[in-house]
């Protein structure tokens, strides 16, 4: 689905070759500061390389429209950010920027009991601490049912039975809903345990590849 | 209001200098450093005066196309330098390109309006009302544009983190300036709106206060007034909404990424 090829972005990253497969789940791990997020990045076109090119589904991402690109490969930042307002309207705004009608607040609150969110959806976004944060993003982009998911270490604000059932919860809707996913983790255990396919990056190069399945 | 002026000598307005010495004298007593700055712009401000005073009165008694429309482009010139120096270290070339734009363009549209549809004036370059209006007209929709530059520029760099969420999600540039462009074009017209509620109660505008002073009865002032208030509401308006609407585009590349996003 995505081929990295020669892909160099500032003195951050450097990779000589890498492939993301459709319907699969690819972790990347690897030591912090070593170009992980950068990766997620370039594959959202957040960013785009200096060098190198990145295919996606064979076409260079270079021409694809970035915001059309958007809406189908979609990135979870590891801190999210959290729009004023309440639950509800963090949970609606990602629908409006996707032109998609808004969806009832029964589906809204079945997507909160999904990921382990109990918050009224009235309740004031600003009041959410660090693990619900995470959690009402997660909800917000599952809203938007992309073809593919990249998450930079969605439950690194959580301990660690929160931990399990978050990364449970992505892999299960992953596997459920035949969509592509990108994870960044820190855990060499949750990578190993669930991804298809790890990638170890290491001074923003690529160290080591496993296929686990 | 019988239309008789008071004449005013040049020694009568000497007399108001006292008010200068006066700052002075407060300035030196709580020893403010500020003494230099309140004497440049006493001299500066005489001086700038007597020479409009000059320059218009000879425009006024000669009345020519190239002249009224030599101090337009001054006026526009003198505008869009004036909002370049304030912002020399933030404004970027492709910024600056949207106020060369928006700022003439805004204002000169809600002037014609007002000259040729509103008052209707004959000829159409008759420097005693073109001039003044324009003069008003121009300077408050440059007020207006710098209060949207200040507020886009410092959103786009403390709301940074809220753009880039919105752009990973999918929006638009446009979607995720949104609220960047609303919150600045309300800042820039806000002045204004005060100005408006405050007008006539709190205080009689400077230009109702000189036709009156001038002889002309306030029924008219007023009229003038409130024509020139909305015409003034409109360039605000007009050239900052142009400007924001260009202007936002600069802060992404044409990958609709932020620019300066970098890691």
């Amino acid at each position: 689905m995505f081929t990295l090829e020669s892909v160099s972005y500032k003195d951050i990253l450097d990779i000589h070759s890498m492939h993301v497969e459709e319907g699969k789940i690819t972790a990347l791990i690897g030591a912090s500061g070593g170009g992980k997020s950068t990766v997620l990045k370039l594959l959202n076109k957040a960013l785009s390389p200096d060098e190198g090119r990145i295919l996606y589904k064979g076409r260079d991402m270079d021409l694809l429209d970035s915001v059309a690109h958007r809406r189908n490969v979609i990135y979870l930042n590891q801190r999210p950010h959290l729009f004023e307002g309440t639950v509800e309207e963090n949970l609606q705004k990602g629908l409006d920027f996707h032109n998609k009608p808004r969806v009832s607040k029964d589906v809204l609150s079945d997507m909160l009991s999904y990921v382990g969110l109990r918050k009224q959806l009235a309740a004031p976004a600003r009041q959410l601490s660090g693990g619900e944060v995470q959690r009402l993003a997660l909800a917000r982009v599952l809203l938007l049912d992309g073809d593919v998911y990249l998450m930079d270490e969605p439950s690194s604000a959580l301990d660690d039975e929160s931990e399990r059932f978050l990364v449970e919860t992505i892999v299960d809707y992953t596997r459920r809903n035949n969509k592509t996913l990108v994870m960044v983790t820190h855990s060499r255990f949750y990578a190993e345990h669930y991804a298809d396919i790890v990638y170890t990056i290491k001074d923003g190069r690529v160290e080591e590849v496993q296929h686990e399945r | 209001m019988n239309g008789e002026v008071l004449e005013l000598s040049i020694w009568q307005v000497l007399l108001g200098y006292v008010f200068v010495l006066l700052v002075l004298f407060i300035l030196k007593k709580r020893a403010i450093k500020r003494e230099k700055v309140v004497i440049i712009a006493t001299l500066r401000m005489t001086v700038q005066l007597v020479l409009v005073g000059f320059v218009l009165t000879y425009i006024i008694e000669n009345p020519h196309p190239f002249f009224t429309l030599g101090v337009l482009a001054l006026m526009e010139g003198f505008a869009i330098f004036t909002v370049f120096r304030k912002f020399k270290d933030t404004l970027t070339p492709s910024l600056k390109r949207v106020v060369m734009i928006s700022l003439p363009s805004g204002s000169l549209v809600v002037l014609a309006y007002f000259l040729f549809v509103v008052i209707q004036i004959e000829p159409f370059y008759d420097p005693q009302y073109f001039i003044p209006i324009a003069g008003m007209i121009i300077g408050n929709s440059m007020t207006g544009i710098t209060l949207g530059i200040n507020t886009m520029v410092n959103r786009f760099t403390d709301q940074k983190e809220a753009v880039m969420e919105a752009l990973h999600l999918g929006a638009t540039p446009k979607a995720a300036a949104h609220p960047i462009i609303n919150e600045s074009f309300d800042q820039s017209i806000m002045p204004t709106i005060n100005n408006m509620l405050g007008m006539g109660i709190i205080f009689l505008p400077g230009m109702m206060t000189g036709q009156i002073l001038s002889g002309v009865l306030p029924t008219l002032a007023i009229l003038y007034q409130i024509g020139v208030m909305l015409g003034i509401l409109g360039g605000v308006s007009l050239t900052t909404y142009l400007f924001l609407q260009l202007g936002y585009k600069t802060f992404f590349n044409n990958r609709a990424q932020l620019i300066d996003s970098n890691e």
